[in-house]
């Protein structure tokens, strides 16, 4: 086990140096950034080349790639247009997209997997052809499309929400923008949930189970749900990283100024290093998702091991 | 047992998510009256909030509640009138000689003397402080020195500025400027504490000034509060207790927080909601107008555009433009098709002039075909209008002039557009001169002169020039009005510049741009000035 997760972690460093290298090259390849700071008017010469030197602009991208790698090591992630410290974006913005996917995540799990089951073990009945149908639908349409409906009934005409998120995102706004933000995966973790059970349910552990004369409610959550989990714990482990990354929408919608609204904003500005370190902690995220994820499978599921 | 340790992680977890939620408890706004707060939507400024490093309206409009200058433009008329400066006096154009009003304090206590402002414009200038706003300081003598077009400065200060006395200075510059006292209202131009020196972090975290208003809190990207200051000198104390500007990702975002209740003024209503806002506001929407026009500029470095025949073909393209009802059905009306190349917030005697542009600017199509082909066509057979595709919704109007000349022109592809994918990379496009046709360029005054709307965008080398024309005779009615003593005389000149402009059709004039806001029924007295800002200070709060 110790040896595969050292190995798992030695792999993610090359991961992490391409991944921050492309993000560098594409971003770089967009054009001047600095060009874009002094509005509809030209930037003095004098001006943009002394700005170019400060933020390094004026070496070639291999050095600028080395020098800001180099940097990241020390926790020195530089400096936005604004005059911000990228790492000051980052304490703002990271806390409030975590409370986001963790309200998400939490939806997920506890909605998802309980639907999953219900209808997991009433196959072919009116709650199970219901439950398909609404997650089709909530698959079909755009997040956008959700989030602003219920924007706009919730918040708007019906008063019950405000309608945008607050600066502080306290937990209790951030339900309703979670919900929007978690619907399609939950859908997809009922589905999952839902086909995993159902197959499960015929295996000979649980008919062994069921004729040992366990309860029917240890059965299931025992031996049934345990075994039926992996798929499941596969695929929020990595919308753990998607919903981070792609909360750009929701947060939108709500005014939530979390990971998406900064990388909005640093992509309309082309500043490369906001975009740059935003991203390469979003890869740290991926991959240590997808780390646990792999871990988890073991305690699920003794069978699978690591040497 | 295990059950009893899952139950333990869930009730941890209720723990503390509702712990975090009661931390987070949001302050709604206090009170009406006098000490009524108005919260407003705001866009996260680009540059750090410093009067000299602020060049776009979300960080302009901090500054104007936060700062005076020398001059400030009257938020109706836009004419420049004294604010701490006692008076501002000069017998040749060129030397000035500035006196302050007595008692005038930063909010910190700190008086402000002849030095507040010249270490202020001293810091501005010097290329070291990398201020985007320094070309502002450019027509003071010694500029060159202090921001050289390459190397390092060679001065700390500028020559032209003499401190004479704490309520004296004067200023030399290097040309002749008879209108230079009425730039002086520009934001750049406000005078600093000695804080700002001494600790600059500290002042950028939590700025101070000596306008209505003061910074209570403000936290980078997301909320800045300001409150009432009542130590404040100037007349135009605010009428409320203080402004909350609350960043909006979206300005559709605000919209709807502001049809919730949610949200006290937006002043930039997007243009998906134009539709409704007369059903959802009624009177509570403003659409004024505003110191912007948009022009199509042209690259006079291609050689095809700089041919005599091209001028031709400018004036036709811009007779193949239906002005009316592009600004009518894609705008909402909220822009005004252009007669000249000013605004009319300048009114006529500023320099506004309606119908300046003549026949060029009506729609025509008969005689616009005429003059493309006589002209010799369409430089490359196809006329391709570059714009920045990210911001602005530029989209829809450079397709709809497009449609309009190729209706024209009769041929479906005469015309296309050709989006840049952002603006920084649109303006790095213009900057190093790799326009092959006509470009989308706007114009924001920075102060209400007409010397702002042609100086800056059609001198020979000007720093907005970005289509790089060169005309002698229109050079050389510039420098005669601005070495006219007579503001009368002065505007009369440039008038006369801008009907070089036109003959030549420099750039095609397209609309001016209103500003638009929205208000809920807690807000009164709301309006906007010429800059397309809400007049703060003066909202009422019931």
């Amino acid at each position: 086990m110790g040896r595969y997760v050292i190995r798992r972690l030695l792999q993610m460093i090359p991961v992490f140096i391409g991944a921050t290298l492309l993000i560098f090259l594409m971003v770089n390849v967009m054009g001047d950034p600095i060009a874009g700071l002094c509005g509809d008017k030209a930037c003095d010469p004098a001006t943009t080349a002394q700005l170019k030197k400060e933020f390094g602009l004026d070496k070639p991208v291999w050095q600028q790639y080395l020098t800001y790698m180099g940097n990241v090591f020390t926790g020195d992630f530089g400096t936005a247009f604004n005059g911000q410290k990228v790492t000051e974006l980052m304490a703002a913005a990271f806390p409030v997209t975590i409370r986001l996917t963790i309200v998400a995540i939490l939806f997920e799990i506890v909605i998802g997997i309980t639907l999953g089951v219900v209808t997991g073990l009433r196959r072919g009945r009116p709650v199970d052809t219901g439950v398909l149908m609404l997650t089709l639908v909530v698959i079909a349409i755009p997040v956008f499309v959700t989030g602003l409906l219920l924007q706009l009934l919730l918040g708007v005409e019906w008063g019950v929400i405000k309608p945008t998120v607050s600066s502080d995102a306290p937990f209790n706004e951030l339900l309703i923008p979670g919900l929007v933000l978690a619907s399609v995966s939950l859908a997809y973790v009922t589905r999952l949930t839902r086909t995993s059970i159902a197959e499960n349910s015929r295996a000979d552990y649980v008919r062994t189970a069921v004729a040992k004369g366990l309860p029917r409610r240890r059965v299931i959550t025992r031996h049934l749900l345990r075994n039926s989990l992996i798929p499941v714990v596969t695929f929020i482990g990595t919308d753990v990283g998607a919903l981070m990354g792609g909360a750009i929408v929701t947060e939108r919608i709500f005014n939530i100024h979390g990971v998406g609204y900064q990388l909005y904003q640093g992509i309309l500005r082309q500043s490369t290093q906001t975009v740059v370190g935003f991203v390469t902690v979003l890869v740290l995220v991926f991959l240590v998702a997808n780390l646990i994820v792999d871990l988890l499978y073991a305690v699920l599921d003794p069978r699978i091991r690591y040497a | 047992m295990r059950g009893a340790t899952h139950a333990k992680w869930a009730v941890c977890a209720v723990v503390v998510a509702l712990a975090a939620s009661a931390c987070g408890g949001g302050g709604g706004g206090g009170g009406g009256g006098a000490n009524g707060i108005v919260s407003s939507s705001w866009g996260d400024p680009q540059n750090p909030l410093e009067p000299a490093n602020t060049n776009e309206v979300q960080g302009g409009k901090v500054l104007d509640m936060l700062m005076r200058g020398l001059k400030r433009y009257d938020p109706k008329t836009g004419e420049a009138k004294n604010m701490l400066a006692d008076s501002i006096t000069t017998s040749d154009s060129q030397n000035f000689k500035v006196t302050l009003k007595d008692g005038w304090t930063f909010s910190n206590g700190e008086k402000i003397t002849a030095k507040s402002f010249v270490d202020a414009w001293n810091y501005g200038a010097n290329l070291k402080n990398n201020q985007k706003n320094a070309s502002m300081f450019s027509y003071i003598d010694g500029y060159a020195q202090i921001h050289p077009k390459s190397g390092s400065p060679t001065a700390d200060t500028m020559s032209g500025l003499k401190v004479v006395d704490d309520k004296t200075f004067t200023v030399k510059l290097n040309q002749k400027f008879s209108t230079w006292p009425d730039t002086l209202g520009y934001p750049a131009f406000a005078p600093l504490p000695q804080a700002f020196f001494d600790n600059h972090e500290a002042w950028l975290s939590k700025p101070i000034g000596n306008g209505p208003y003061l910074v209570d809190s403000y936290t980078k990207g997301s909320k800045l509060s300001m409150r009432k200051w009542t130590g404040y000198m100037g007349d135009d104390k605010a009428q409320n207790g203080g402004i909350d500007l609350k960043v909006y990702t979206d300005n559709n975002t605000a919209y709807t927080d502001l049809t919730a209740g949610n949200l006290d003024l937006v002043d930039d209503v997007p243009a998906s909601q134009l539709k409704n806002v007369k059903a959802d506001l009624g009177s509570r929407y403003i659409n004024t107008p505003a110191g912007i026009i948009q022009t199509l500029a042209f690259p006079y470095y291609d050689a095809r555009w700089n041919t005599p025949g091209a001028v031709k073909v400018r004036t036709g393209l811009s007779m193949a433009i239906n002005r009316q009802q592009i600004t009518d059905t894609i705008f909402q009306k909220t822009r005004t098709p252009a007669t000249d190349w000013t605004s009319p917030v300048l009114g006529a005697a500023g320099g506004y002039k309606a119908g300046l542009c003549g026949k060029a600017c009506d729609y025509d199509p008969a005689q616009a075909k005429q003059l493309i082909t006589e002209g010799g066509g369409i430089p490359g057979g196809q006329l391709k209008i570059s714009y920045n595709a990210d911001t602005g919704s530029h989209k829809e109007w450079v397709d709809a002039i497009c449609n309009s000349v190729n209706n024209v022109l009769g041929n479906d592809k005469a015309c296309v557009g050709g989006p840049v994918g952002t603006f920084a990379d649109f303006r790095s496009q213009i900057t190093q001169s790799k326009m092959s046709g006509p470009f989308r360029a706007g114009w924001q005054m920075d102060y209400p002169l007409i010397q702002n709307f042609l100086q800056p965008l059609y001198y020979t080398g000007a720093s907005s020039n970005d289509g790089k024309w060169t005309n002698a005779d229109f050079d050389k009615l510039v420098d005669q009005a601005n070495a006219e003593t007579d503001q009368a005389k002065a505007v009369a000149d440039f008038q006369q510049a801008e009907g070089v402009v036109r003959d030549q059709m420099a750039a095609i004039p397209l609309w001016y741009q209103n500003g638009s806001a929205g208000y809920s029924e807690r807000l009164s007295n709301v309006s906007l000035n010429p800059f397309s800002v809400p007049v703060y200070d003066q909202i009422k709060v019931s």
